[in-house]
């Protein structure tokens, strides 16, 4: 009896205590930041919208264009952004946008799959992602997803590197306090991919998850791997009702 | 987790990030005499240390891109204009930033910009006038490390 | 792949002073940077661009590693006339960028 007390006792302390109110990403950055993302003409990240859109009206492998199926304001992909990461029926397992974009692209266009982080990829994803700036996320966690939502979770709060920090003692703990001169955040994906003036390019969730494991000097999984994909649901489930902003500006 | 844990081990994330930060600012520290660049546009005529506001955030996050605004104050007449901006920041590794050069067409002697500042430093922008005059304006900038830094990846 | 992004009022009053926008996809390598296999990777900015409005020469500049990556700038005119405004850049490869918008005078 005692035993399962205290079994019981640990499950608790394994659902971490989630940011109340919600802040999104630019709460935290200065107001520079703030109104660089804000400025649609200025905003760096534009010009990889604006590059995707190009690549969504330009012929494919087979000569079929996304604008053929999709159109070419691509209305329809309002909301998709929000709805990933996602368990996709056709590809049997959890996919972020860049995953059903590639998929996407090899099924029916016969492309040559686009290397993660690369220009193109970035550019189509930034295009589609901005189709659902100012939609709220919504995605799901039930059925096929569950799985992977809670594997998520266990990464979110599991300790690593050599810093043994986990993900929930910074933005869920800490948040809005300060590391160094930089305020921490809650931790929302909701402004990706963004462009980040550290590495003066737009980049993924991804690369910037992959940042933050090297952070606390810890093993960094790929981009694209089961466990950023997991940690990426998991981190949109706590988002959930906030506005995606992608293209954001971050810091 | 208790509060010493924590502070210990964020303490260790900011040192271990602002090294690398602190290596650079080493490198490029020294202030790099401009007086032979600002020589080359005035010819040696005087400065007047007026009228040229060099717009920059007090403390800028990144010094990868600092929003810079330049003013002068001037009619932008045919006979009384500002012809040229010059900005230098002498703590960068070129202290040369850009330069601007004014046709007729130009309304007002404005320029926005994003810049790039190695370190904490002073900003000056050198205008020159219609009739060989020159003005200078500037402003000290903080540029704070970061704390989540992360390699090229 | 030059991308970049001019913006200015279409429609312009005679005498009224419009705000040009410009922004250019370039990396602006300041030539410090290096490669994670260590490579350095060469010094290549956009070092000069010119604005033109029809035949007149509205503002020339020079950048040097100092100006930040996917340059910004905004400058504001009095057009003249109606015409078509261009900006034409060059980069430390010899690799040459165009952007251009219409304005209208009324």
């Amino acid at each position: 009896m005692l035993f399962l007390a205290a079994f019981a006792c640990a499950a608790v302390a394994q659902e971490p205590k989630r940011p109340s109110p919600l802040k999104p990403g630019p709460e935290f950055q200065s107001p520079d930041v703030r109104a660089l993302q804000a400025d649609d003409f200025a905003n760096p990240g534009m010009l990889w919208v604006a590059r995707g859109g190009e690549l969504w009206r330009a012929p494919g492998a087979n000569g079929k264009r996304c604008a053929d199926c999709h159109g070419a304001d691509a209305a329809s992909m309002k909301g998709v952004a929000a709805r990933h990461p996602r368990h996709d029926p056709s590809l049997g397992r959890l996919t972020d946008l860049a995953g059903r974009i590639e998929a996407c692209r090899s099924r029916h266009q016969g492309s040559p799959d686009l290397a993660r982080e690369s220009p193109e990829a970035l550019a189509l994803e930034a295009f589609v992602a901005h189709q659902s700036r100012g939609l709220p996320v919504a995605v799901s966690t039930d059925g096929p997803a569950r799985e992977a939502y809670e594997r998520g979770r266990s990464l979110y709060v599991a300790r690593v590197g050599q810093l043994n920090l986990a993900c929930t003692h910074c933005h869920d703990e800490r948040w809005g306090r300060t590391l160094l001169a930089e305020p921490i955040s809650q931790g929302h994906p909701t402004g990706w991919p963004a462009y980040r003036l550290e590495w003066q390019s737009l980049g993924s969730l991804h690369r910037r998850l992959r940042a933050c494991f090297f952070g606390v000097r810890a093993r960094q999984p790929a981009a694209g791997s089961e466990e950023l994909l997991a940690l990426e649901l998991y981190l949109a489930d706590r988002a959930r009702g906030l506005a995606v902003e992608a293209p954001g500006v971050r810091r | 987790m208790s509060r010493r844990h924590f502070l210990r081990a964020a303490g260790g994330l900011a040192a271990g990030a602002a090294l690398p930060a602190a290596a650079q600012s080493n490198r490029i520290l020294p202030v790099q005499d401009i007086a032979p660049l600002i020589a080359r546009i005035t010819g040696g005529r005087p400065v007047e240390k007026r009228d040229v506001t060099v717009e920059l955030p007090s403390l800028a996050e990144n010094g990868n891109s600092v929003p810079l605004r330049i003013r002068v104050a001037s009619p932008m007449s045919a006979t009384d204009l500002v012809t040229d901006l010059h900005v230098f920041a002498e703590r960068n590794p070129r202290p040369f930033v850009a330069a601007y050069h004014f046709g007729p067409v130009v309304a007002r002697a404005q320029v926005d910009t994003r810049i790039r500042l190695a370190v904490e430093q002073r900003v000056l922008v050198i205008a020159a006038l219609t009739g060989g005059r020159f003005l200078s304006g500037e402003t000290h900038v903080v540029v704070t490390s970061a704390a989540c830094i992360d390699e090229g990846i | 792949m030059a991308l970049a992004r001019l913006q200015v009022s279409p429609s312009v009053r005679a005498g009224e002073a419009v705000e040009v926008r410009l922004l250019v996809q370039h990396p602006m390598e300041t030539g410090f940077r290096r490669e994670s296999d260590g490579r350095a990777v060469p010094m290549n900015v956009v070092n000069s661009l010119v604005c033109r409005l029809g035949a007149v020469e509205v503002l020339r500049a020079e950048f040097g590693s100092g100006v930040s990556a996917n340059p910004y700038l905004s400058f504001w005119i009095v057009p003249p006339a109606s015409g078509e405004l261009v900006v034409e850049w060059v980069d430390d490869a010899g690799v040459k960028g165009r952007v251009a918008a219409t304005i209208a005078v009324t």
